[in-house]
């Protein structure tokens, strides 16, 4: 099962606000320790080595450059 | 210090071949009286090869060093015959516990399959493994071990190597057709061939210390990240024989080892762990850092390398000593059938094919625990201290925590001496993979199946085994051995764990590692496979 690149939330702005929301009164730290401890659940939850090794490849691609 | 353990002096002697002016040329000589060492010149001497030990010093480990043994390297100290005493000495355990600040977070259990003869895990004192081998040797006749001999320089040839020692007596040469160089993590041997020895090494210091008391902890193994004691660093306590208790600290690079090592600054530190009331007395206090690396090639020319020469390991896991008993294991008979001209030296160099495989098992297991241990940035610590806070209430997250995965052996399972599957069989005896022990019964009497595996080949029947018929490849003859005929299995579990059916065949290494495994006894296919184990 390759990573879904699809878009595959239902409601992707109550989402975004969800996540957001979260964070809203951390200081960077604890956001960043928040957002590690997600992505450990998250990771736990997918399971699927082949996938979580394709979305690590697509996160540690650089940005396109603009222009 | 050192109240529960006093040191043997062993004397120098000078040889003969000194005292006479003679070179002699010596099927192999060892380099090195450390645990490997002696077991790289007792299992050579009991395969019949005369064998020399050289050692620089003139007596045993000081402190209490390696530590933990597990099953498979017990198993091998067994077929030398020294593995009773120690495991009636050591301290035998399964539980590890791990604890984030002062909560426990996770607890493993070694959980060891029943019905094997030796436990999953032993801690011993290093210097009494070595003073059980030393006894050992002793008492072997084609072994000659030699203190206060120390390798000065080596030069290579075709077919020997010519070693310089230097003794209390001066300097004399000595020629050897193999050479095993056991002489450690620093050692010189490696340095004199010029050989690399690469990898990656840990900017962190460690403090270990032997404490004697008489505490009521249990016989499991604690390890702590970040404890109220000792905050932000690690802490390790193992308890091992004569009530001597192993901890130790984790101190950051920019630790002075000259002011740490101080009694004045141990103690408080181990006061400040066990409280007021605990009494203890410091037995040996030592500081270390370490690497992860190895050589490109353990074989250089007429030079074999094995344990920590070869190889270099972080601690978090025992996979030290650990590994270089199986160097020596898979070594020993090699040489044996090479010397004999039984096979040629391709065998040799499947030394390091198999081997080198298990040491990057290792490496890639020491790194892992130790980049989980030691953080190398502010992101990984950040990880590894969210995976512990998590670890406390999700279980899903535990298996995430490495505090060290602790040694097991690795099944050579690329090995060219291996002759693949032709058929499907449950388990995990798979070609390359070391033997399963399980109970037997002979002539009535319970024993153990890896103590029916003889020194040579052995062909392992279940079923019927057919009269009239011998395996023999080059000179080397296999042992048949029948499941019911040779030896009962009284619980059933040979057959479990080797999938025995009727016509079952296996055959095995002398180091006690499946070759090869069929459905049916067809002796062509065993001899070819025979062959190819030998490299033939």
């Amino acid at each position: 099962m390759p990573l879904n690149t699809a878009a595959n939330l239902a409601d992707p702005d109550g989402f975004y606000e969800e996540l957001i929301s979260a964070q809203r009164d951390m200081d960077d730290e604890t956001a960043i320790r928040m957002n590690c401890k997600l992505l450990i659940l998250l990771a736990n939850h997918i399971g699927d080595r082949a996938v979580l090794s394709e979305a690590i490849t697509m996160a540690r691609a650089p940005a396109p450059s603009a222009g | 210090m050192q109240k529960t353990y006093s040191y043997p002096v062993f004397p120098y002697r000078r040889s003969p071949e000194q005292a006479d002016g003679r070179v002699l040329r010596h099927p192999v000589v060892v380099v090195g009286g450390g645990p490997i060492g002696l077991a790289a010149g007792l299992d050579c001497a009991r395969r019949g090869i005369p064998t020399v030990i050289l050692d620089d010093n003139n007596t045993v480990s000081v402190g209490s060093r390696a530590v933990c043994y597990a099953k498979r390297p017990l198993e091998i100290l067994d077929r030398l015959g020294v593995a009773a005493p120690l495991v009636a000495k050591g301290i035998s355990w399964k539980v590890g516990k791990v604890f984030v600040r002062d909560r426990l977070a996770y607890q493993f259990d070694l959980l060891p399959e029943s019905d094997h003869k030796m436990p999953a895990m032993i801690n011993l004192q290093q210097y009494y493994l070595e003073e059980t081998l030393v006894a050992a040797l002793d008492a072997e006749p084609l072994a000659d071990l030699r203190w206060k001999h120390k390798v000065v320089a080596i030069d290579q040839h075709a077919d020997h190597a010519v070693l310089t020692v230097e003794t209390p007596d001066g300097v004399f040469t000595m020629q050897a057709t193999w050479v095993i160089a056991c002489d450690g993590a620093n050692s010189d041997m490696r340095r004199m061939v010029g050989a690399d020895f690469e990898g990656q090494a840990f900017h962190d210091r460690f403090l270990i210390a032997d404490v004697v008391m008489q505490a009521g902890f249990p016989t499991e193994r604690w390890f702590w990240f970040d404890p109220p004691f000792h905050p932000g660093q690690s802490v390790l306590l193992h308890k091992q024989a004569d009530n001597v208790w192993r901890i130790d600290f984790q101190l950051g690079w920019g630790a002075d080892p000259v002011e740490e090592k101080k009694p004045e600054n141990v103690i408080p530190r181990i006061r400040k762990m066990l409280g007021d009331d605990v009494e203890f007395e410091l037995e040996w206090v030592s500081i270390y850092q370490f690497a992860c690396r190895r050589m490109r090639d353990f074989r250089v020319n007429r030079v074999l390398f094995a344990g920590d020469s070869a190889h270099q390991v972080s601690p978090f896991g025992a996979r030290g000593a650990n590994t270089g008993f199986q160097d020596i294991d898979n070594l020993g008979w090699k040489l044996k059938l090479v010397l004999d001209g039984c096979a040629p030296e391709a065998l040799i160099d499947s030394y390091t094919a198999e081997r080198l495989f298990a040491a990057d098992d290792n490496l890639s297991n020491s790194t892992r625990s130790t980049d989980f241990i030691t953080p190398k940035s502010p992101m990984s610590r950040r990880f590894r201290d969210c995976v512990l806070e998590l670890a406390e209430q999700v279980a899903g997250i535990r298996p995430l925590v490495n505090s060290g995965r602790l040694s097991r052996p690795t099944p050579y399972v690329h090995s060219p001496l291996n002759t693949p599957d032709s058929a499907q069989f449950k388990g995990r005896m798979t070609p390359g993979t070391n033997c399963d022990d399980a109970p037997v019964t002979v002539a009535g009497k319970p024993s153990w199946l890896l103590n029916q595996l003889g020194d040579g080949f052995t062909v392992l029947v279940f079923g019927r085994v057919p009269a009239g018929v011998s395996i023999e490849s080059g000179g080397v003859r296999a042992t048949i051995l029948g499941v019911d005929d040779d030896f009962g299995d009284p619980t059933g579990l040979i057959g479990t764990r080797y999938d025995g059916q009727p016509g079952t065949t296996y055959l095995i290494r002398p180091d006690q590692h499946v070759a090869a495994r069929w459905r049916h006894f067809d002796p062509d296919l065993i001899r070819a496979a025979l062959a190819r184990a030998l490299a033939a």
